[in-house]
């Protein structure tokens, strides 16, 4: 999962340091707001572990053994945000110290492994684990699948950014420069070792470290799980006081990749494979599908899956341009607020969910703790 | 080999490759003598002319660069081997070996026995992937194994890596020592303790709860070395001493690097 030099182009690289810069930055920001002078020990002696536990060998069943990431552990114990920031230092030093993942990739390692890793770890874990108990095995399978899925999803990214290689880069005979696979290949191909050992490999060390925590320190589990966590309030606090002055980062990204959504129409011709129904029947689309297929004529009628399943679902803005705006530049970007705007609204109501059901969590156990006393 | 002596293995492995580093970068050699600053910058120009280079040619004669840069700072041909080339070939060389069959193009030649075509478009993005990869990496063992390691990472402060995180990779890389140290006891003792063999389940339950050890013991270091650090003064704001001093031949490296990186740039277009 580690992908060394080579692999991937300049410009892929350069697009994943600038995607995950946000995510460092807004992670640096919380942390020390939170924790003060006690981040850089915190961070340094943690992403020591982070590096040490990769070279674990996990036995699995059916008598493998296996190396996990440790990306769950590390979320459900320190929460995403130091996580993101632990692993991406043990991948720093991985890189420049022992060979393992290229310098020009770290980007792209740290965006799957750390930011993407922590995330999905830390939310599958939150979702599944729900309101259990501290000791309730049900924390255990959710920490287990929160290792699955986010090696899963790491190992996702990494066969996109393989599997984009081949067709945006080719040197002028038609040879893919970096990672020769197209995407057909190289998902299948990362994902079969994932979903497999790499994937139970994580299942293993994320379920067995949260059972072995249960019984031997569950106050470390406390942190992630806030139906059990008291002692934490008070950051905690601090921290969602401050969630827009650090989040604002990423909102202001987001807002720079909206207002660049035009560029988008700069690119000539429709997307390798996107082609609609009607391009089949017109000469000027037909020669265009031949060109970019290395002048493979496609089939002279429209093929009669497609011309079914086309039928199925209208989108509300056809080729990105609601019918009532006349400018291309105008709809895409109206476009790309829209589908931004539905994703936004869903995690604002999810969020505001989670907030509800924590809040009620809390009145309901200091009403306990009152009525006890 | 069970897990424990596996595990062993690696956490051994990893000593011996830092040791080896710290070690070879005592030596007197063309990169050891350079300014760490310079070589970070001019290693990195290098890596990059490679990775930009759509002529396989160029990336050749980076490699070459590469390779005599090794001969002159004294690194053996058997160690770039044994840890480089043959590892990427293992690793990298099965990768892009189905490449010639998979990607289309002009038939070049076709399998004995089996028929299947090979491309050239093929062959050459198998030789573009490996080379790319032998020769960023080449590059990367060069500035480790010729660079003590506390000085790469200062010389990071000339890429405007923040000095906070200057300062926690330099503490990470000595915990990182110290805790291999702490693991590597763990497992000796472990197998010192085991006669017979585990069940299955029982293995994975020992692996989770070694790791579980390992980061609670992490843990608590990390308040200690903070309690530490706060009973000699610190109040969060962090130093490093910049006490690099750059010679005549630092300047003509670096003019030699950029000249090889822009000859790189130029006819790797």
């Amino acid at each position: 999962m580690h992908i060394p030099d080579g692999y991937l182009s300049p410009s892929t690289c350069a697009a994943l340091y600038a995607s995950s810069a946000p995510f460092w930055y807004v992670a640096l920001r919380r942390l020390k707001r939170w924790l003060s002078t006690r981040l850089i020990p915190l961070l340094s002696v943690f992403a020591a572990f982070s590096f040490l536990v990769m070279m674990f060998n996990l036995p699995l069943p059916g008598g493998t053994t296996g190396h996990a990431l440790g990306v769950a552990i590390a979320a459900i114990i320190l929460g995403p945000w130091a996580s993101i920031l632990a692993l991406s230092i043990a991948l720093l030093i991985q890189a420049l110290f022992f060979g393992d993942g290229g310098i020009t990739t770290l980007g792209a390692n740290c965006f799957n492994m750390a930011i993407v890793g922590s995330l999905v770890a830390y939310f599958v874990y939150r979702l599944l684990a729900g309101r259990a108990a501290i000791t309730s095995s049900r924390r255990v399978v959710a920490a287990a699948l929160a290792g699955y899925t986010a090696i899963n999803a790491s190992a996702f990214c990494a066969a996109v950014e393989f599997g984009i290689q081949p067709l945006f880069f080719r040197d002028s005979s038609g040879a893919p420069l970096y990672a020769p696979y197209p995407l057909r290949i190289a998902i299948p191909a990362m994902m079969i070792g994932h979903l497999t050992f790499a994937g139970l490999a994580e299942l293993v060390l994320s379920g067995g470290v949260v059972a072995y925590f249960q019984r031997a320190n569950p106050s470390l589990l406390e942190h992630t799980a806030p139906g059990a966590a008291r002692r934490d309030e008070e950051p905690r606090q601090a921290v969602s006081q401050g969630a827009w002055n650090t989040v604002r980062p990423l909102w202001a990204a987001l807002a720079l990749l909206l207002a660049l959504t035009p560029l988008g129409i700069l690119a000539g011709g429709a997307a390798w494979g996107e082609w609609g129904a009607r391009d089949f029947s017109q000469a000027a689309a037909r020669q265009k599908i031949a060109a970019a297929s290395r002048n493979l004529a496609p089939p002279g009628q429209v093929p009669r899956g497609l011309e079914r399943l086309c039928s199925l679902w209208t989108a509300p803005f056809p080729q990105y341009a609601p019918s009532f705006v006349r400018r291309p530049a105008l709809g895409y970007l109206l476009s790309a607020m829209f589908g931004s705007g539905i994703i936004i609204l869903v995690f604002l109501i999810a969020n505001s969910l989670f907030a509800r059901g924590s809040r009620q969590r809390r009145a309901e156990s200091m009403k306990t703790a009152t009525g006890d006393s | 080999m069970n897990f424990v002596e596996r595990t062993l293995s690696s956490l051994v492995n990893a000593m011996e490759r830092a040791l080896y580093a710290e070690e070879l970068a005592k030596t007197d050699g063309l990169l050891q003598r350079l300014d760490p600053r310079i070589k970070v910058v001019g290693i990195l120009a290098l890596v990059v002319a490679s990775a930009m280079a759509h002529r396989l040619w160029v990336i050749g004669a980076v490699f070459a660069v590469a390779v005599t840069m090794a001969v002159m700072s004294r690194v053996s041909f058997g160690i770039l081997a044994k840890r480089v080339w043959i590892a990427i070939l293992m690793f990298t060389g099965v990768i892009a070996l189905p490449a010639p069959f998979i990607i289309p193009g002009r038939e070049v030649w076709r399998l004995p026995g089996v028929g299947w075509p090979v491309t050239a478009q093929g062959l050459a993005s198998a030789c573009y992937l490996v080379a790319r990869v032998e020769t960023a990496a080449t590059l990367s063992v060069l500035l480790i194994l010729c660079t003590p390691w506390s000085h790469v990472l200062k010389a990071l402060r000339v890429l405007r890596v923040p000095v906070v995180f200057v300062v926690t990779l330099g503490m990470t890389y000595r915990y990182i020592l110290l805790l291999l140290q702490t693991a590597h006891d763990m497992f000796e003792s472990r197998r010192s303790r085991m006669v017979g063999r585990l069940e299955g389940s029982e293995r994975r339950r020992v692996a989770a709860s070694s790791a579980g050890v390992l980061m609670s013991k992490s843990l608590q270091l990390s308040g200690d070395v903070y309690s530490a650090m706060l009973s000699r003064g610190f109040r969060g704001e962090v130093y490093v001493l910049d006490d690099f001093q750059t010679s005549t031949l630092d300047w003509i490296m670096l003019a030699v690097f950029v000249a090889l990186a822009s000859g790189g740039f130029y006819f790797g277009r």
